[in-house]
């Protein structure tokens, strides 16, 4: 990654609320983040952290309602996607943006080629017409590892495999050559040998093409192999970011070291119970006020309950969102 | 597919013998004595030389196979002598005669059908327009007023009973709406209107619009549900976000994908519906008097004409076997999922 180059991607204080019967839920509280061009940046999280609900929001693919985005900017290339129409928003969607999605046993429609389907977003964006769509639908099948790609155009989905359809995903958001790769949890619903094809996958198509990623997973182990940068969320915000090394390295927030404890060690004791962290990731009815790691964290103290900790740079490009400094074992002062 | 068919075909052919076998026997337990319409003063022997004229004296066996060899040999044989104008062997046949009428039922069907099909048919058909439309809607548009509406409006259509809804729309339009004026509709089908040109055009509408509406608000009510829950089944799916991902417009996605595969058991709901349509709605044919194939089969079974009642029944069974077929074979042409060889 090039560094101090101009972000392709930059979000700040990105704010979504869902309405729901039991009142409203802060999914998103002011995110901010940015994606130089060709970064592979990696957001880990449990389930409930808001880290696909901040994906979706930015590029508008939440229902809404329930869901509402209260505030925050997201520049593309310099133009706030918040404040485009929609049919601006769909004219980068599918083109300039390409989503993969988790679960690629659902995310194709059934009863449509897998041609059809590649061909829709080549037709639509590039204006191509059905020949000429065809002929790029086939390049990409084959740019994905997928054999006999001009004959496969015109199997419908049932007739591949889970790694195969998760192939076909990533053929279709790549086909209008994004700027930006949005992937939820691409790996999750695949078995581990099929999980490091995709990642191999990824990675070359990411030197040959060279767009930015954004990899949304729970699994960090998929991020120390793939990511340049990491961003931690937990509660609805980015509670650490460094990158990759660093992260790993000298993890700071202890929300993240509690992460890395939770991973088993191939190398450690077999008896030893599994790690977990104990309790569950919080609902947030309101703007939050204070941390919302505090009930689950060890380390919390009186100032937890009293002030949401906002983003502290303990060193260039390694932020983290609390009051307790790992360094000196004691509060942070400031 | 070809295979498939081909197969399910020669199956039919052992369900149906058996259903003409149950209709006939049950309709032969029946106590029903097919002179007892006839004036009392008919002596006892007169009568029973009746019975053994229509071929009572026979016994059941036989009785069941002369309808067969009838029903599946002569009245074939003669749909195509009349189609080509030709004569097979000496050309006198025994056909299917019903008792009360004594002409062949096979021409009485012939001769009903066309009322039930404009009115019953042309209901199913408003009925499907009009649902799929609405139920696609308000599935997208879900608890919307216009979804809150059209539940509201399913629920009467779907619940009121056609005779209730067929009578209130009689009492307001033929007899509370003036004569003269433009809003009035007859009460009463005429069959043996024609239509000549525009004025006789306009005659045949006024006089459908009432049974049409009767029945294809039935239709609507029941078929817009199944459109609704169809759609809103798929909404939520993944691939309907992958679609809006894509940069589909909401047309592109509601329209295409979400409703293609909406459409796969809807589709199968409005095959096996299309018997009933021959089977003529027998209460709206009876309010409207419109003598379709539901009025000549409630005619039969009032005047115990045996032959009439089993013909009619097992065309009827004969369509719903084939329309089940139909939605079988349509079900593997529009869900590639489902492959029958």
């Amino acid at each position: 990654m090039p560094d101090g180059a101009a972000p392709i991607l930059e979000v700040s204080d990105l704010k979504t609320v869902f309405t729901t019967r039991g009142g409203e839920v802060h999914a998103v509280n002011a995110v901010s983040f940015e994606l130089a061009p060709g970064e592979l940046l990696g957001v880990v999280g449990e389930s409930g952290s808001g880290k696909s609900v901040t994906m979706m929001s930015l590029i508008g693919l939440l229902p809404m309602p329930p869901a509402e985005i209260r505030g925050g900017q997201v520049l593309f290339d310099g133009v706030d996607i918040l404040k485009m129409t929609d049919d601006e928003l769909r004219d980068v969607r599918g083109s300039r943006i390409g989503f993969v999605f988790q679960d690629p046993m659902t995310s194709l429609n059934p009863v449509f080629t897998v041609g059809f389907q590649i061909m829709e977003p080549l037709r639509k964006h590039m204006g191509m017409n059905k020949k000429q769509a065809r002929a790029r639908a086939a390049e990409l099948l084959e740019l994905v590892g997928i054999p006999e790609a001009d004959a496969r155009l015109r199997d419908f989905p049932h007739q591949f495999s889970g790694g195969m359809r998760q192939r076909v995903m990533i053929a279709i958001a790549l086909s209008c050559d994004p700027k930006v790769l949005i992937a939820d949890e691409p790996t999750t619903a695949l078995d581990v040998t099929i999980q490091a094809q995709i990642l191999e996958l990824v990675k070359e198509l990411r030197l040959k093409l060279g767009m930015a990623i954004i990899w949304i997973t729970h699994d960090l182990g998929v991020i120390a192999g793939i990511a340049d940068r990491v961003m931690v969320m937990y509660g609805g915000q980015v509670v650490e970011q460094a990158k990759v090394k660093d992260l790993f390295a000298d993890p700071q927030h202890p929300y993240t070291r509690a992460l890395l404890e939770t991973l088993p060690s191939v190398t450690g004791k077999r008896s030893e119970r599994l790690k977990t962290i104990e309790g569950q990731p919080p609902a947030i009815p309101e703007q939050p006020t204070s941390c919302s790691f505090r009930e689950r964290c060890s380390l919390a103290f009186d100032r937890c309950a009293r002030e949401n900790p906002a983003l502290y740079q303990p060193q260039k490009g390694h932020d983290v969102a609390c009051f307790w400094d790992v360094k000196t074992g004691g509060p942070r002062d400031g | 597919m070809l295979n498939y068919t081909i197969r399910r075909l020669l199956f039919t052919i052992p369900t149906l013998l058996f259903i003409s076998l149950i209709i006939f026997l049950l309709l032969d337990l029946a106590p029903s004595d097919p002179t007892g319409n006839l004036p009392l003063s008919i002596p006892a022997e007169v009568r029973e030389q009746i019975r053994q004229s229509l071929g009572l004296g026979e016994p059941i066996h036989i009785r069941y196979y002369k309808w067969l060899v009838q029903f599946f040999i002569n009245e074939p044989l003669n749909i195509i002598e009349q189609m080509f104008d030709i004569t097979i062997g000496d050309g006198d046949r025994l056909r299917v005669t019903s008792w009360s009428t004594r002409s062949p039922v096979v021409d009485l069907v012939l001769e009903r059908m066309p009322q039930t099909l404009w009115v019953v048919g042309m209901s199913y058909v408003v009925g499907v327009l009009i649902a799929i439309p609405i139920g696609v809607y308000s599935a997208y548009r879900q608890y919307s007023w216009f979804d809150q509406t059209g539940t509201f409006i399913s629920m009467v259509g779907f619940s009121v009973p056609t005779f209730f809804t067929g009578v209130l729309l009689i009492v307001i339009f033929s007899t509370i709406v003036p004569t003269d004026s433009f809003f009035w509709l007859p009460s009463i089908y005429d069959t043996t209107h024609k239509v000549t040109d525009l004025a006789s055009f306009g005659f045949q509408i006024r006089q459908m619009i009432m049974p049409v509406f009767v029945l294809g608000l039935f239709n609507a009510a029941q078929i817009s549900r199944y459109m609704r829950a169809s759609m809103l089944d798929n909404l939520g799916l993944d691939y309907v976000r992958t679609a809006r991902a894509k940069g589909l417009t909401e047309n592109v996605v509601l329209l295409v994908h979400v409703l293609r595969n909406s459409l796969i058991p809807v589709v199968t709901v409005i095959a096996l519906g299309i018997p009933q349509v021959f089977g003529g709605a027998i209460i709206t044919e009876q309010v409207f008097k419109v003598n379709g194939l539901g009025h000549l089969l409630i005619g039969g079974i009032e005047a115990a004409d045996i032959p009439l009642v089993q013909t009619l029944t097992f065309i009827f069974a004969v369509l719903i076997v084939f329309f089940n077929l139909i939605a079988d074979i349509l079900y593997g042409i529009l869900d590639p999922r489902i492959r029958y060889d």
